[in-house]
């Protein structure tokens, strides 16, 4: 009823406006028209959804993958990625990413501070909802990566240097990155790499730069010696739970519209996820004698990972088959793999996101059809061996892009300060060196024992060392 | 007096609670603890990774007791707890110097 008012609304002050204003009347129409409330809402929520994935969802399932002494350092990673990239994001990083492209390379400052982003649709990116709505969108991606990354130096790095890296890597690499691929004239773009929902750009540069960061770092005091064992398997569960909900948002949402692409987008994630869940605990199950949940939780991420880019390109059981292998070969490189080449990557995030937006990226050029999406391509497998070509040369661009932009981000911080915590900060555990709290008080009497109230102001200096 | 103490399997509590209530002591401090001896550990996997947990959970219990029925206490502990597998746990005695009831400031074995 209301929108029909509205349309007739329009339709009405239009003819009204051609008399006096032709040109300006005619502009406004069409941005008026052309806003539709379903895609807009959808896009709004999934944006909402997105951001669920980083907090609670990233925070718990990485919180609980660390020791107890850190686990709020590794959520304090997630929080303040959230926190800095989406104000980096609204400052000028939707700008260089999406913004007028220069040479192919980055997106113009043309909308420095959101200038010129505003209600009307963009129709370069999406021609039905408001560009404000793409842009938050597009923000709770760029918020996500670089807290995936924390995975990889999760329990030694220092806060005050993981602040300069979010900033600096959010800006130097994930923004040009993003540009190229998903940005108009952006030259992966241009060259036909396919990547729907973030493989490349989110995965594989948030799970190759997380390497990177593992080895500039080095290993965790008594890694090797001293088990690091999770400990809080059910926040592991509900983070990973709440990562699959999140990420239909995130793949579903990336079709920019209530429509038949985002169902289809929903659909293959559900199924991927679910195959890979069921070949990483199949997996384990014949190697080491016990399905573990901790195994289902990181198949789940695993699947969700490997059908993102694929997600708007692949039918159904080609998301199945992404998913059943994405799980193999996710537990093979962090059970066998990683303890042959004995890099600490704490908490996988190159084994998970940097292989299985590997395979991701490779699959859609394997499987991909036209028949689910006219605006993507053909892959491997519906005859057009070209596509994986495309593919391959993107998945090697953005791996070469994070090895490279990650190590000199890291070698310029240290040059500041320390990147890596003291053997000593490391024993006692980050979440008191940094940040001067302890997550688990006593149970009997409620607080920790020995804990007394120093009045303000008088508190002793040099007990709680200040991290910077 | 005499303190007993036990490390017993955790699943064992109950039953040695049971039977001590039914003797006559009511008065018993239990502890969570983490401690190894004969029993061999454990091995858990995470991510395909495995560790083996050579400090196994038990359960620890403490009372103090009058002199004259330490045998038949270990006696009731022993058989509430055993299973006749390794890692039953064990008992030891400490004699006491003194008992002091904190609310009325009775001594000795009155404290108990």
């Amino acid at each position: 009823m209301k929108n029909r008012f509205l349309r007739t609304f329009t339709l009405f002050s239009t003819f009204m406006m051609t008399i006096p204003a032709f040109a300006w009347a005619d502009d406004a129409a069409q941005a008026v028209a052309t806003i539709d409330t379903g895609d807009t809402s959808w896009v709004l929520i999934s944006s909402a959804l997105v951001l669920l994935m980083t907090l609670p969802g990233l925070a718990l399932f990485y919180g609980g993958l660390a020791r107890k002494k850190n686990v709020l350092s590794t959520i304090m990673y997630s929080f303040f990625a959230m926190v800095l990239i989406s104000l980096q994001w609204s400052l000028w990083g939707y700008s260089l990413s999406f913004g007028p492209d220069i040479n192919h390379i980055i997106g113009s400052l043309d909308w420095l501070g959101l200038k010129n982003v505003g209600f009307d649709p963009n129709p370069d990116y999406a021609a039905t909802i408001p560009h404000q709505a793409f842009m938050i969108f597009q923000m709770m991606f760029a918020v996500i990566t670089p807290a995936l990354i924390a995975g990889a130096f999760a329990e030694r790095m220092r806060f005050p240097a993981f602040v300069a890296f979010l900033l600096l890597w959010a800006t130097f690499v994930y923004d040009p990155v993003a540009h190229w691929v998903w940005g108009v004239d952006g030259w992966l773009r241009n060259l036909g790499a396919l990547d729907f929902a973030g493989g490349t750009v989110v995965h594989i540069l948030s799970g190759v730069s997380g390497l990177v960061a593992c080895l500039v770092l080095g290993k965790r005091k008594g890694y090797g010696s001293e088990p690091m064992i999770p400990h809080n398997l059910p926040y592991v569960i509900l983070g990973a739970a709440l990562l699959w909900f999140g990420w239909f948002g995130f793949n579903a949402g990336s079709a920019l519209g209530a429509n038949g692409l985002a169902a289809s987008a929903f659909v293959v994630t559900h199924l991927a996820t679910a195959a890979a869940a069921l070949s990483w605990v199949a997996a384990e199950w014949l190697h080491h004698g016990k399905p573990t949940t901790l195994g289902a939780a990181s198949g789940a991420v695993a699947g969700l990972v490997a059908i993102t880019p694929a997600s708007g390109f692949v039918e159904p059981m080609s998301a199945i088959l992404i998913g059943l292998i994405g799980g193999v070969v996710c537990y093979f490189m962090v059970s066998v793999v990683k303890s042959k080449f004995h890099y600490d990557d704490a908490l996988d995030a190159f084994g998970i996101h940097g292989i299985g937006g590997t395979w991701g990226a490779i699959a859609t050029g394997l499987f991909a059809t036209k028949a689910v999406n006219p605006l993507g391509n053909d892959g491997l497998f519906y005859g057009n061996p070209d596509q994986l070509v495309t593919q391959l040369i993107a998945v090697a661009v953005t791996w070469g892009v994070a090895i490279v932009g990650t190590y000199v981000i890291l070698k310029v911080i240290n040059v500041f300060t320390k990147l890596r915590a003291t053997d000593e900060e490391q024993d006692t555990g980050l979440d008191f060196t940094q940040h001067g709290e302890d997550a688990y008080t006593d149970l009997v009497s409620g607080s920790t024992f020995g804990a007394v109230a120093v009045p303000v102001g008088k508190a002793t200096a040099g007990v709680v060392k200040p991290a910077l | 007096m005499t303190k007993i103490e036990c490390v017993l399997r955790p699943g064992k509590l109950e039953n040695v609670k049971e039977a001590l209530n039914q003797y006559g002591v009511h008065g018993m401090t239990v502890t969570q603890v983490i401690g190894c001896g004969h029993q061999k550990g454990r091995t858990e996997v995470y991510r395909g990774t495995e560790y083996s947990i050579n400090l196994l959970p038990k359960i620890k219990v403490e009372m103090v007791i009058p002199d004259k029925n330490v045998s038949e206490v270990i006696k009731i502990i022993s058989d509430a707890a055993r299973t006749g597998e390794i890692g039953d746990g064990k008992i030891f005695t400490y004699k006491i110097d003194n008992a002091v009831r904190i609310r009325t400031g009775e001594m000795g074995e009155g404290a108990i």
